[in-house]
């Protein structure tokens, strides 16, 4: 059948790997296209071509809004879990304490239950603490739930990282707390901006988990949600097209930096002994 | 090499934050599920009332089995069309192997939320798909089934979920030893046997991978049932929403999120477990 590097024809492969890619990319097509059509979302074939739809987005101050509320989420939510993240790789790669391995599938947890029981023990946890919910809830939700992601990359980075340099630092006389700033930190780079650029990304889309602790100002998902609820309008096409665009940039910065994917990573690290 | 200083330093912040603000969380739920509501109060006082509602009440066990029939549905898709795409792009893409890779990756990324309202206006009775047979003559009024329906909960979701049931697929696909194949071939098996004997069998680990993550993440979605399911495809976490939202009954709500916590921490328990046995060595 296959050798190694040649490859074979398989027409009828070859044709449903097509049919594939293009379930995949059909609903995005569809929302794009019509994103520009002058009668709106349905119909077909779309018409006549308008800049209408931006045009009323860009005067709609609530979804303005909601974006700068879901950056300045996302933006925080980096900052919070990349430094515990950070932590917890570090423990995990080189401290033994007791419960090591639970802490690591409970550090885990958020990444692979559904976002409903996280978004509903943090409720819980926000009410039991008196706290009213707001823009606040919502960013320590995020930043804790996204400590899962900013591990697993680190602790990937870390697992990859050459711990002579270390050791010649702290041989040569460098505090650890040198060490740390001067060759730990800086040989992370790498790993530390491409999850710091997938938390943002995650952040910003997050819904399953805001949707249970969000006070008055909505972010930016939740604003297209409350809108849903009220009927379609191409307007949503047009946002959501500048959203895929910018994930989409997003993405192409991320895989520049780093090709595997954190599915497979947060495996290995769970199913690690 | 590390002093003892050190590693208390890097542990203790996140262990603190993660039990403060991870694990304190999850023991609430688990508590609230014990506790129950009166005149519409929480009360705490320890008992098992909303497990033997949950229990002696057959609605919530059909919509248990409803949701599980929707996430096996979704899974089954997800491999269906998840598992030739990785095995076309492992053994015949070629050269174009990469960019097709990247390019499944890509719409992993992308909103949840886009993704999903694509559909809702593709499916809509005044959507697109309406609107694209009425033009070819196929139907002569809008079709008013495929929104608000199972079946568009489970589109939608096979759609979400075939890039990640086919990230672990890829993976151990590309692990296997082409002289493996190579070896098989010379033996005289032919592409079936091959594929019956070597392929699949050593897949199976990045198989049972992902479709776990589809399961499990299905099994807990509430998005889609609100977004394109309608009454009809209630789903066991849709009704834990609205526990905790106008049914006010968050102690019922936290019994059922208990349940389905424990499932799924127990198929992920299971597959890894079978994931290990299989494993390729």
């Amino acid at each position: 059948m296959t050798s190694g590097n040649s490859h074979q024809r398989a027409p009828i492969l070859t044709v449903y790997a097509a049919l594939v890619f293009a379930f995949i990319y059909l609903p995005i097509t569809v929302l794009i296209v019509y994103s520009f059509n002058r009668d709106g979302v349905g119909g077909f074939p779309p018409r006549h071509f308008t800049l209408d739809w931006y045009r009323q987005l860009f005067s709609d101050s609530a979804i303005w809004e909601s974006v700068v509320n879901s950056l300045i989420v996302a933006a925080a939510s980096v900052a919070l879990s990349l430094t515990l993240g950070l932590f917890a790789a570090l423990a995990l790669d080189r401290a033994s304490f007791p419960g090591k391995a639970h802490f690591r599938r409970l550090v885990l947890l958020p990444l692979i239950l559904p976002g409903i029981i996280t978004g509903l023990s943090l409720l819980m946890f926000a009410v039991f603490a008196g706290m009213q919910l707001s823009l606040l809830t919502v960013f320590l939700g995020h930043g804790t739930a996204l400590i899962s992601v900013a591990t697993t990359e680190l602790f990937a980075g870390l697992q990859k990282l050459d711990r002579a340099q270390e050791e010649a630092s702290l041989d040569l006389g460098a505090t650890p707390w040198q060490t740390f700033w001067r060759v730990t930190l800086p040989n992370l780079k790498l790993s530390l901006i491409a999850a710091g650029l997938l938390i943002f990304t995650l952040s910003m889309d997050e819904i399953a988990v805001t949707f249970f602790l969000i006070g008055r100002d909505n972010t930016l998902p939740l604003e297209i949600w409350g809108r849903l609820r009220r009927g379609i309008t191409p307007e949503i096409n047009a946002i959501s097209t500048l959203i895929f665009a910018v994930s989409v940039a997003l993405i192409v910065i991320w895989y520049r930096l780093r090709a595997r994917t954190i599915g497979t990573q947060a495996q290995e690290l769970l199913e690690r002994p | 090499m590390y002093s003892r200083a050190y590693k208390t330093l890097i542990s203790i912040p996140p262990l603190l934050w993660v039990c403060l603000f991870l694990l304190l969380p999850y023991a609430l739920m688990f508590a609230h599920s014990f506790w129950l509501v009166r005149d519409g109060f929480l009360v705490h006082q320890w008992n098992l009332h909303n497990y033997r509602a949950l229990f002696n009440n057959p609605l919530y066990f059909q919509v248990f089995l409803r949701t599980a029939r929707i996430a096996a549905s979704v899974t089954l898709c997800s491999l269906l069309l998840g598992y030739p795409l990785a095995y076309y792009l492992s053994f015949h893409a070629g050269p174009r192997k990469e960019l097709l890779y990247q390019l499944v990756i890509v719409p992993l990324w992308v909103s949840y939320l886009v993704r999903g309202y694509a559909w809702k206006t593709i499916l809509g009775s005044d959507g697109v798909l309406n609107g694209f047979l009425q033009y070819l003559h196929i139907t002569h009024e809008p079709v008013s089934f495929f929104l608000y329906s199972p079946f568009a909960v489970v589109l939608m979701l096979t759609h979400i979920y075939t890039p990640f049931v086919f990230l672990p697929i890829y993976a151990s696909l590309e692990h296997i030893p082409r002289p493996l194949l190579e070896a098989s071939q010379d033996l005289g098996a032919d592409r079936r046997a091959t594929f019956l004997r070597i392929i699949l069998p050593l897949s199976l680990p990045g198989l049972l991978a992902g479709a776990t993550f589809a399961f499990v993440l299905s099994l807990g979605d509430f998005l889609a049932p609100l977004l394109v399911g309608g009454p009809s495809a209630t789903m066991i976490a849709s009704i834990v929403q609205s526990l905790f939202g106008a049914a006010y009954d968050w102690p019922l709500g936290a019994a059922i999120s208990v349940c389905i916590l424990l499932i799924t921490v127990s198929l992920l328990f299971t597959t890894e477990r079978l994931e290990k046995r299989w494993a390729f060595k």
